[in-house]
């Protein structure tokens, strides 16, 4: 696949000159000695095996703990494209917040026409539970991942929104401190902006939507589902951090109207929940019953307003792929403003002159579930075989409401470290937004990176690397 | 802290305190076999015994021979007390409670793991056993080292110290359990080499051979042998030490917490004991009786600590 010369570099102009932002960087990197960086490439990889910074791949029995493959030339973001983007994602999660209010009240929106009312009441997503609960300072979603790719020096699009429990925020952090480690020099010559007091930041946001009737210090804790989680790594990282409890359900348990965690003392109250436990596990007296990892009767505290659950349930509906197709409206709606950034075109399946359009195109296409995520069960057309095409498309037209199509977008490339030197690779980006009374965006965030040249999936779960992310002041 | 927390850190030492103890009487065991020609299998018999994993151990073998005795104590999965097994779960429990360890400690626990993991993936060819032995007992020093090093002397401190000496008391307590008769007052073969034999593997699985000595005299008496690990309260194996650690962290806690439970009475009481008594009057007593209510009196304290301080729902 040639898909990455065709593609936007960030680091090279086409006259083989480095792109501004990249300027310092380049000569720096132009002075290493090669051999010296491949070494260095391994102690980053040694210095995440012995912190324990892995994370668990499904249905890979041989392999539970896997290290994510990092990559040591940063991605560079200039602080005139890092406005430009800021402001974008405000806008967009602000909206969010907005929709989702909405969504569970007046539900104005669906009576203005824009958006059909079975795409909501019909979606797995929609929890009837949160139907006229407001939860704490009006906030659904109080941490954000919002990912972006890029397609050219101006040309910037929204993936996807994930307002539901967005993960990798330990990688943003422990790219840095890997380099800065390894790299000090790095930073004297350039003007990184810090991404290090994310942990305190997400913990005064989160403790600033504690209930209204907690009196004192609110006692924030992280749920974790446990050590087979694939992000086990990330709960354990932030709570330490954070210097909060990380607790698995069974510490919970509802106690004269509060959550209340087993201490060696006795049953402390918890105001806020960080969880990192899906909607469909929180409550098995709500949802699924047989769930364990969750707390039994945590729903009925949280419409009494004893505690605060980040983010709040039934956020999921505002980041399902069948919404994101209607982004456009929604910002518009709410904000009364023009979108700031893009969403990808997208066809919605279930409306059949769509699926006929994505049948006919599947080898172009980018075919994704609507509820998927971390890159299972999607169909990247034009990397795909034939054969491959065909399983996918009998599937699409069995269930048509299950997916949606989308260009496959030439996303803008970054060099990797590679035995000749640097070859391009293709990337997107993640950056971490947390809602409280104001949305707070961390300069940086993740970037992931296909390692195989002119591959297109970067996640991790399907052989994707990292990068550490510099947003530059200037 | 959280009882979950609490009961992950105390069971992390158990474990650790485990797999250096299994390494141990492997490396006794090992010593046995080279110094005499003949009765292997009642040596390692006795080794399988004290690690409480004999009857485990016919459930998948028809013969008991070294190698498989060896193997079966450094890397049996289905032995939950092999070397790898405890490993492989006091890591889990430090995973599970990775907020409460310092990045040293968790960072020596993890690096045991993969260590260990690498050099037991095979079996273990018996030229390479004692440089494996050396690097079991060199990793649980470097966590012990860590955890010393580097940890708050708090709660979090005083439940892994406990995990440790509940472990080790048990341990000790097993090996005089199943060694106990080479002990008493015996008609035979008193001071024959076969005696020698057997009384310095007791020491030796406990890395006391040598600090005997230096405590009592060169030549071994049992009397002596039981004194230094029951009552002598500086060899750090010892049940009196043992004892003694686990009172002064329960204290601890006592004091921190405002209150005293169930399992202080029950570890002071076992304390004074092993303080007042004297070898001669455990010997009279009966050794074997002595030590069977020791085993169990220690398994109750875990349990009153475990409910005393909520580990569990």
């Amino acid at each position: 696949m040639g898909t990455a010369a065709l593609a936007f570099d960030e680091m090279m102009n086409a006259d083989d000159t480095p792109r501004q932002p990249y300027q310092t960087y380049y000569d720096w990197y132009a002075s290493q000695d090669r051999s010296r960086l491949i070494s260095k490439s391994k102690d980053a990889e040694n210095i995440f095996r012995k912190t324990g910074i892995t994370f668990a791949v499904y249905g890979h029995a041989d392999s539970s703990e896997k290290l994510i493959p990092f990559d040591l030339i940063p991605r560079i973001i200039s602080g005139r494209e890092w406005r430009k983007l800021a402001q974008g994602i405000e806008q967009r999660v602000i909206a969010l917040n907005a929709f989702l209010d909405d969504i569970y009240h007046k539900q104005e929106i669906i009576r203005a026409g824009r958006i059909p009312r079975e795409l909501i009441e019909r979606n797995v997503a929609f929890l009837p539970q949160m139907i006229g609960f407001r939860p704490p300072g009006g906030v659904y979603t109080h941490i954000v991942g919002t990912d972006i790719v890029r397609t050219g020096e101006d040309q910037f699009y929204v993936l996807e929104d994930n307002a539901r429990t967005p993960s990798g925020v330990s990688y943003m952090l422990e790219n840095r401190e890997t380099m800065m480690q390894m790299f000090p020099e790095l930073f004297h010559e350039n003007r990184v902006r810090p991404v290090e007091n994310y942990p305190y930041l997400l913990r005064q946001s989160l403790a600033s939507l504690a209930p209204p009737g907690c009196k004192g210090k609110p006692r924030v804790a992280v749920l974790t589902p446990g050590i087979y989680n694939s992000a086990f790594y990330e709960h354990a990282f932030l709570a330490d951090m954070m210097g909060v409890e990380l607790v698995e359900g069974s510490d919970l348990k509802v106690m004269d109207g509060k959550v209340k965690m087993r201490t060696t003392r006795g049953y402390e109250a918890i105001d806020v929940l960080y969880r990192r436990v899906d909607d469909d596990y929180l409550d098995p007296l709500t949802f699924k019953p047989e769930s364990c990892l969750g707390v039994p009767g945590i729903m009925d505290v949280y419409r009494a307003g004893n505690i605060t659950i980040a983010n709040a349930p039934g956020t999921g509906i505002s980041d399902d792929k069948a919404i994101y197709s209607y982004m456009p409206e929604i910002v518009e709606f709410y904000t009364g403003r023009k979108p700031l950034l893009e969403n990808v075109p997208t066809w919605r399946c279930s409306e059949p002159d769509s699926l006929k359009y994505v049948l006919e195109n599947l080898a172009d296409l980018v075919v994704k579930e609507v509820h998927g995520s971390g890159g299972y069960g999607m169909l990247v057309g034009p990397t795909a075989t034939k054969k491959e095409r065909q399983l996918f498309a009998e599937k699409l037209a069995a269930k048509p409401n299950n997916y949606i199509a989308q260009p496959t977008l030439s996303l803008s490339t970054v060099p990797i470290l590679v035995n000749k030197g640097i070859a391009p690779r293709h990337v997107d980006l993640r950056p971490y937004v947390l809602v409280s009374d104001k949305v707070q965006i961390i300069p940086g965030g993740l970037t992931r990176v296909a390692l195989k040249a002119g591959s297109l999936v970067v996640n991790s779960s399907q052989g994707g690397g990292t990068k550490d992310t510099w947003v530059l002041e200037d | 802290m959280l009882g979950r927390t609490a009961n992950g850190l105390y069971w992390m030492f158990r474990y650790i305190e485990r797999a250096e103890n299994t390494a141990r009487l492997v490396d006794a065991g090992l010593r046995m076999s080279l110094t005499r020609s003949q009765g292997v299998e009642d040596d390692w018999d006795g080794v399988l015994q004290s690690a409480d994993v004999r009857a485990l151990y016919n459930e998948t073998h028809e013969t008991l021979t070294s190698q498989d005795a060896v193997d079966f104590l450094l890397r049996e999965r289905a032995n939950p007390s092999s070397v790898m097994s405890s490993i492989e779960a006091a890591r889990n429990n430090a995973r599970m409670v990775r907020t409460a360890l310092t990045r040293e400690t968790w960072e020596a626990v993890n690096e045991c793991w993969i260590e260990l993991k690498a050099l037991l993936a095979k079996r273990v060819k018996p030229t390479d056993l004692p440089g494996v032995i050396d690097t079991i007992k060199r990793r649980a020093g470097l966590i012990r080292g860590a955890f010393h090093g580097t940890m708050l002397r708090n709660e979090l401190y005083n439940f892994s110290r406990i995990g440790t000496f509940i472990e080790r008391a048990d341990n000790t307590a097993r090996i005089l359990d199943v060694k106990y008769y080479v002990l008493l007052p015996a008609v035979t073969q008193v001071g024959s080499s076969m005696d020698n034999v057997q009384w310095e593997s007791i020491l030796r699985s406990v890395s006391a051979h040598r600090s005997y000595g230096w405590v009592y005299d060169a030549e071994l008496k049992p009397a002596n042998i039981a004194d230094f690990l029951i009552l002598n309260g500086r060899q750090p194996r010892s049940l009196a030490y043992s004892y003694e650690k686990i009172v002064s962290n329960l204290n601890y806690l006592g004091l921190e917490y405002g209150e005293k439970l169930a399992a202080h009475r029950t570890a002071e009481d076992t304390l004074a004991s092993l303080t007042t008594g004297s070898i001669a009057d455990i010997m009279n007593g009966g050794l074997h009786e002595f030590i069977e209510d020791f085993v169990s009196s220690n398994n109750r304290l875990g349990q009153e600590i475990a409910d005393g301080y909520r580990f569990y729902q």
